[in-house]
């Protein structure tokens, strides 16, 4: 069996010749320099910056996150632990799982919010919800970004819980999709997931249903 | 249906014309395709029509695209060199059968005789689990329509929505059955909630999990995978080992590239702003995913249709299947009458070129030409000047003694010179006489046509020919004055 797995997973020879087909296809092998001077040919006539007032940008993401069945709630900074005590309660949602660096003034007394250390996926799936901050928001879309970087965690924390309390900073939201592109550009390697709404599916009918999968409750707290 | 049980492979499939014969007159399945493409297409409609910069957009999907496959050998070593840098194992295969080969040999290896699957068309055309399970693999599909597809035994029979030809009774019937779920009830949210509770065990007990590839990223070897459930995610987060298999078409040159592909296909897809998941990641994460990553980059007879100067804007395609939702042929037919994974205009121009249009040659005829798909397609396939390119392949490769080919020869032949052409109308004149029947008003017509041209009357009558054509009444009115 080990001898048949490296016989086949040495895929040299395919490589050698799916690439002269495709050289023998295109006349010739592809230069870098010139690829990377026709890519910055390339038109890009559509929208690249916010049109918008701040005001209305958040209005904007407001009104999408509604159109996707999510709770909206805004703070100023201070009042984020009373913010979450409220909703958390509201939710009836105690054990909760956080991803390290969460900041402790955000965390409100009576529930019991626990730091992922490498929890395994059955240990996170006995928590009835997960709080984490996030990387940036798209208004147009509605879109939330969240990366593996300190306070918002590995992906499987905002996946298997079922209910997601995430927090946005005002400043981190943007009217349009290449706003967000060019923000995360330099952290382009790191895990990074866009979520819009709760998780959902039209596959029966055409119906948007929410909740398949990822959490099926998401509330966000825009802090300002 | 006739297709359940029995796989969408073009080699095997009847002919296009005769197997819509057969969907047509399923009323049920018609119905259920003609209202789930309605509402894709309202919605669809309604958020393109927000965007001010939606033909902007197209445009630059359409050269990001172009510009890829002029540089594809440039764009997939650079990939594969990022993405083995990021701890991930990148695999290459020539077809199908050795794509076969490499992921059951990496399932093996993982030490799992299980995985779970997200919706990857790249592996319904070659029929992945089929080989998984021959090699006593078993596979889960945890996107929803795909598992009532497998629990089904059914096919898909669209790109996005693979399951649209069920309605939400027949998917109960299924559901209580493979689920053993007799009190199931028959509202979305229950059949939903059905598929969470079925699937969340093996999402958290399965270590090895296969996908496809939304878009490959060269400049960093990043993959893009976006979905709506958030199966996806459990399969790219929970399990040990993560085999990803992808076509060489979906590579993409830059991250930014992307800004431009994921506006165009949630809005072309599902009439959505955003899909509700997108994921992209890069090689192996310590700490954050599965500990093995592979990359499995197949050919499959894509590098043919990239030589062909014509058809190689098929390779744009970013799998959105608006052209589906959008075609007045694929709208009454429905999917499965394609004959291949790949159904409606975009199946109807690549499955023929992925099979060297050996076989599904009735494909390029699947269409009125009415360019609705060119219409919609986000990277602006002109899909309607490929089929009719692939027509003139056809044509020649069927040869010059068909009866078709020696009709359209003597038609050229008459068309060319006034005398047989006149000669021709004469001769018609009489020789349809013993066909036409007189209607209550006295009409001629003629209600069937032998050979090929029965083509035509089988669905409608042709009125008989005038007494007299344009010219020769013309010329007696000249010969006779007012």
């Amino acid at each position: 069996m080990a001898a048949e797995i490296g016989k086949v997973l040495n895929s040299s020879a395919a490589r050698s010749e799916v690439l002269r087909r495709i050289r023998a296809a295109n006349g010739g092998t592809a230069e870098g320099s010139q690829a990377r001077q026709q890519w910055g040919e390339i038109q890009r006539d559509y929208r690249r910056s916010a049109d918008l007032s701040r005001d209305q940008i958040l209005d904007l993401l407001e009104d999408r996150l509604h159109d996707y069945d999510a709770t909206v709630v805004r703070s100023k900074e201070a009042g984020i632990a009373a913010t979450v005590a409220k909703l958390l309660a509201e939710r009836e949602r105690r054990k909760i799982v956080i991803p390290d660096g969460m900041n402790p003034a955000w965390l409100p007394e009576g529930f019991s919010f626990v730091v992922d250390t490498g929890l395994s996926s059955t240990e996170l799936d006995t928590f009835e919800g997960v709080m984490t901050a996030s990387t940036c928001a798209i208004a147009l879309t509605g879109s939330i970004l969240l990366q593996n970087v300190l306070g918002q965690g590995r992906r499987a924390i905002s996946l298997i819980p079922d209910y997601h309390l995430c927090l946005v900073r005002v400043e981190d939201v943007f009217e349009t999709v290449p706003e967000a592109f060019a923000h995360i550009d330099p952290s382009l390697t790191l895990p990074t997931t866009f979520f819009a709404g709760p998780s959902a599916t039209a596959d029966i009918e055409m119906t948007r249903i929410k909740g398949v999968h990822g959490p099926r409750f998401l509330d966000i707290l825009l802090v300002e | 249906m006739s297709s359940a049980g029995s796989v969408l492979d073009p080699k095997t499939s009847p002919a296009f014309p005769i197997a819509a014969r057969v969907t047509l007159e399923d009323t049920q399945l018609r119905k259920n395709v003609r209202h789930a493409t309605e509402v894709i297409q309202n919605k669809r409609a309604r958020v393109v029509g927000e965007m001010p910069d939606w033909q902007q957009l197209r445009e630059s999907g359409s050269q990001i695209r172009q510009h890829t496959m002029a540089n594809l050998d440039y764009y997939l070593e650079e990939f594969e060199r990022n993405c083995t840098k990021a701890g991930g194992q990148v695999h290459w295969a020539r077809d199908g059968e050795e794509a076969k080969r490499i992921v059951t040999s990496l399932v093996k290896a993982s030490g799992s005789s299980e995985v779970i699957k997200i919706k990857s068309m790249t592996t319904e055309e070659i029929h992945l689990n089929l080989t998984l399970e021959a090699a006593q693999v078993h596979t889960y599909e945890t996107d929803l329509a795909e598992l009532i597809i497998q629990l089904g035994q059914d096919q898909p029979s669209h790109i996005v929505v693979p399951a649209l030809h069920k309605n939400r009774q027949q998917i109960r019937e299924i559901f209580q059955r493979e689920m053993n779920l007799p009190e199931l009830g028959e509202k979305p949210q229950d059949l939903a909630d059905a598929a969470r509770s079925f699937l969340r065990e093996k999402f958290l007990r399965v270590k090895t999990a296969v996908s496809g590839a939304n878009f490959l990223i060269a400049e960093s070897g990043g993959v893009c995978i976006v979905e709506s459930e958030g199966n996806g995610r459990m399969c790219l987060t929970l399990p040990e080992t993560l085999i990803t298999i992808a076509g060489i078409d979906k590579v993409l040159p830059r991250f930014q590239d992307l800004e431009v592909m994921l506006q165009l296909v949630p809005r072309s897809a599902t009439g959505e702003r955003m899909n509700p998941y997108n994921s992209i990641w890069t090689g192996i994460h310590p700490g954050d995913g599965p500990r093995n990553f592979h990359v499995v980059l197949m050919d499959n007879a894509r590098s043919e249709v990239l030589a062909d100067q014509e058809g190689r804007q098929t390779l744009n395609c970013i799998r959105c299947g608006a052209c589906q939702n959008a075609c007045p042929v694929y709208r009454q037919t429905g999917g499965h009458a394609y004959g291949s994974v790949y159904a409606g205009p975009i199946g109807a121009i690549l499955t023929p070129q992925l099979q060297q249009l050996h076989h599904a040659q009735t494909l390029p005829y699947a269409s009125s030409l009415c360019g609705a798909c060119y219409e919609v397609c986000p990277v602006k396939i002109n899909i309607p000047e490929v089929l009719i390119h692939l027509r003139n392949k056809v044509v020649k490769q069927k040869g010059a003694l068909t009866a078709e080919a020696l009709a359209m020869k003597t038609a050229g032949a008459i068309f060319r010179s006034e005398r047989r052409f006149r000669a021709a109308q004469r001769l018609g004149r009489f020789a349809e006489t013993p066909l036409v029947r007189r209607d209550g008003s006295g009409e001629g017509w003629i209600g069937w046509l032998p050979g090929l041209l029965g083509g035509w009357t089988q669905v409608r009558d042709l009125r008989e020919m005038p007494k007299e054509t344009f010219r020769e009444w013309w010329e007696k009115r000249g010969n006779h004055g007012r």
